[in-house]
């Protein structure tokens, strides 16, 4: 999938996670094409609404379904609206999978911190599947979870699943809480404080707004978490997924083909990253 | 590389056949600026008399014949709430004349960028596999620094490109299609007065340059003054115009636009060059931006040619043109911000 060609799939499903998100399942039409369809946790597709454009979305299901794919998309722009107004059997288009991806192989055999802020836990579903689908692999695997407000909390369903089932512990905090609230108030950082985890055998994945990298990235750091073992997931505008419009470009580095996953040493070093 | 020389009138006969055959593009005077000096642009020609080259230098570079302001990438048509995809890519032989030593770098910078890697884009290499290319050296401008970043001598990426030894052209072939177009035209080897006259034009050129920009540790430069002053002072004055980006020769910086067809049957979807100078490039869906302030542009600008090029092709991107120079018209240019960071540097 190396073009402009765009692959034809069709909405199976979908789910309404907050009034702004919504947990799209896609099947790409074309049974050569599905088969051929292979993603790794961390990379992303652009979603096409022909007419309409592109946006880049990172996959949020598990890389080994290749009967569908899990976008969960946030209302934000004129496509984006286009979507959220799509019905159970409308067709759109994808390109990609683009970028890099986590290095879940990397990480075998130690502990995990999965932290993510608001949208930030749809790209980090990849993993989570990942993890579940590879318990064994990984030893003690923490989720921190933070939004600003209760209401905006995805996934919610699936958090006994991932405690109680595939032994993952997870942590939510929320910045305001409401009168429903019984959970942790405060900032994501906060969550360390619940947690004992040892820094030389932990790796770190963050997804979340750019404002958050940097607190938690530091935070860790004075955990003593080594730098090359915290990846991010950073976000920009894409006009083209290929390296080529420049739109996502930081520096030297296009956001679209050298990551979304960076580690933070690099991403550190990489100046107006985060 | 095969060299030939050329007389001025045979090679005039030789470009005119070129015409007759192709579609053929050449630089032709258009109009004269307010102090009356000549505006020059590359222009379709119908006979070698249209073209003038001894032209300066054309405003705008040859870039836009390789990547239009806008061109589509592809086309949807619905129908019965489906759509099909139709990419298409017709390029015409066609000729391009007296192209200019940094134009052609330029080119062939772009070739890094559209003709390799993973993703090449078949639009570009279309146009750029369907165009015979000719270049011309010239005395350079007074502005012009292309010596500063060497590049004012061509290696590559062209077809044939002369060098203007008197009577005569010293040819330098550089792909077998102009070598067979030359079957048919009176040229002969050069001897050894013509080696001499190359050489010695050569030097001329060379010894012609008025402006120099020290470019030695550039990139470095770039990011140990990540901070500097020096980028607010000529943020200021920025009008985010981007008419520097559509005069440079290089910058390739674009947007993707959809548009839907009145009778809602068909959309196009197309490449439109942008520029990152422009307040909205780094603007994500929900309106956080990546570079909001002027300075942050002008210096992404600067640090994207200067510096990030640099790094992944071992190469800065400007070419040293000073077409940006030129255009800005709030009277930016690229030897006054790198001096002033240089001067910041050794304070």
């Amino acid at each position: 999938m190396k073009t402009d060609k765009v692959y034809k799939c069709e909405i199976i499903n979908m789910i309404e996670l907050t009034p702004m998100e919504k947990l799209f399942h896609l099947r790409i039409l074309d049974p050569a094409e599905r088969d051929l369809f292979s993603f790794r946790a961390g990379q992303f597709v652009m979603v096409e609404v022909p007419g309409f454009g592109e946006v880049p979305i990172s996959l949020s299901s598990s890389p080994n379904n290749r009967e569908f794919m899990e976008l969960c998309i946030r209302k934000a722009g004129q496509t984006t609206n286009m979507l959220h107004k799509a019905r159970i059997g409308s067709r759109v288009g994808i390109r990609g999978p683009f970028g890099t991806a986590f290095p879940m192989e990397q990480m075998v055999g130690h502990n995990l911190l999965l932290i993510a802020g608001g949208l930030g836990l749809a790209p980090l579903r990849a993993p989570i599947y990942w993890v579940t689908d590879h318990r064994s692999d990984y030893r003690d695997v923490h989720i921190l979870y933070g939004t600003k407000e209760p209401w905006q909390m995805l996934f919610t369903y699936q958090y006994e699943e991932w405690e109680r089932i595939n032994h993952i512990r997870m942590l939510t905090i929320v910045e305001k809480g409401d009168e429903n609230w019984k959970g942790n108030t405060g900032m994501i950082t906060e969550l360390f404080n619940d947690i004992t985890i040892d820094p030389a055998n932990t790796y770190a994945i963050v997804c979340g707004p750019p404002v958050m990298f940097k607190f938690v990235c530091n935070h860790m750091d004075n955990l003593g978490i080594p730098m090359n073992h915290m990846f991010v997931s950073l976000e920009r505008r894409m006009h083209c997924g290929m390296g080529k419009c420049c739109r996502c470009m930081v520096g030297s580095t296009f956001t679209c083909v050298d990551g979304p996953v960076f580690d933070y040493w690099s991403v550190m070093n990489l100046k107006e990253a985060i | 590389m095969i060299y030939k020389v050329i007389t001025k009138s045979e090679f005039r006969k030789f470009v005119s056949g070129l015409i007759r055959e192709n579609q053929t593009i050449g630089p032709k005077l258009v109009d004269s600026d307010r102090e009356g000096n000549p505006i020059y642009q590359f222009k379709e020609v119908n006979s070698f008399d249209e073209m003038d080259l001894d032209y300066t230098q054309a405003d705008y570079s040859i870039k836009n014949f390789y990547l239009p302001f806008r061109e589509e990438l592809s086309r949807f048509d619905y129908s019965n709430s489906d759509w099909e995809q139709n990419i298409e890519y017709h390029v015409h032989p066609r000729v391009i004349v007296g192209v200019r030593a940094c134009d052609i770098n330029a080119l062939t910078k772009l070739d890094k960028i559209f003709m390799k890697g993973n993703f090449p884009s078949p639009h570009y290499i279309a146009r750029r596999k369907n165009t015979f290319l000719i270049g011309m050296d010239h005395e350079p401008l007074d502005d012009c620094f292309c010596k500063s970043l060497n590049q004012d001598v061509v290696r590559h990426g062209f077809n044939l490109y002369c060098t203007d030894i008197g009577k005569s052209y010293y040819l330098t072939i550089n792909s077998s299609k102009a070598f067979n177009f030359l079957r048919n035209v009176k040229t002969s080897d050069p001897g050894k007065e013509d080696d001499r006259k190359y050489i010695e034009r050569r030097k001329y050129l060379k010894k012609k340059f008025r402006t120099h920009v020290e470019v030695t540790g550039l990139p470095a430069l770039m990011d140990i003054e990540f901070q500097s002053d020096v980028w607010k002072k000529w943020g200021d004055k920025c009008l985010n115009c981007g008419s520097c980006a559509m005069v440079c020769p290089t910058c390739y910086c674009h947007g993707v636009e959809e548009n839907i067809e009145v009778n809602l049957k068909r959309s196009r979807k197309e490449r439109v060059q942008y520029s990152c100078s422009i307040v909205d490039f780094a603007e994500v869906a929900g309106g956080h931006n990546f570079r909001p302030l002027k300075e942050d542009r002008l210096k992404y600008r600067f640090y994207h040619h200067y510096r990030g090029f640099a790094e992944n092709a071992d190469e800065q991107i400007c070419v040293g043109c000073n077409r940006c120079g030129r255009a800005c018209l709030a009277g930016i240019n690229p030897r006054d911000v790198i001096n002033d960071l240089r001067m910041e540097s050794e304070e």
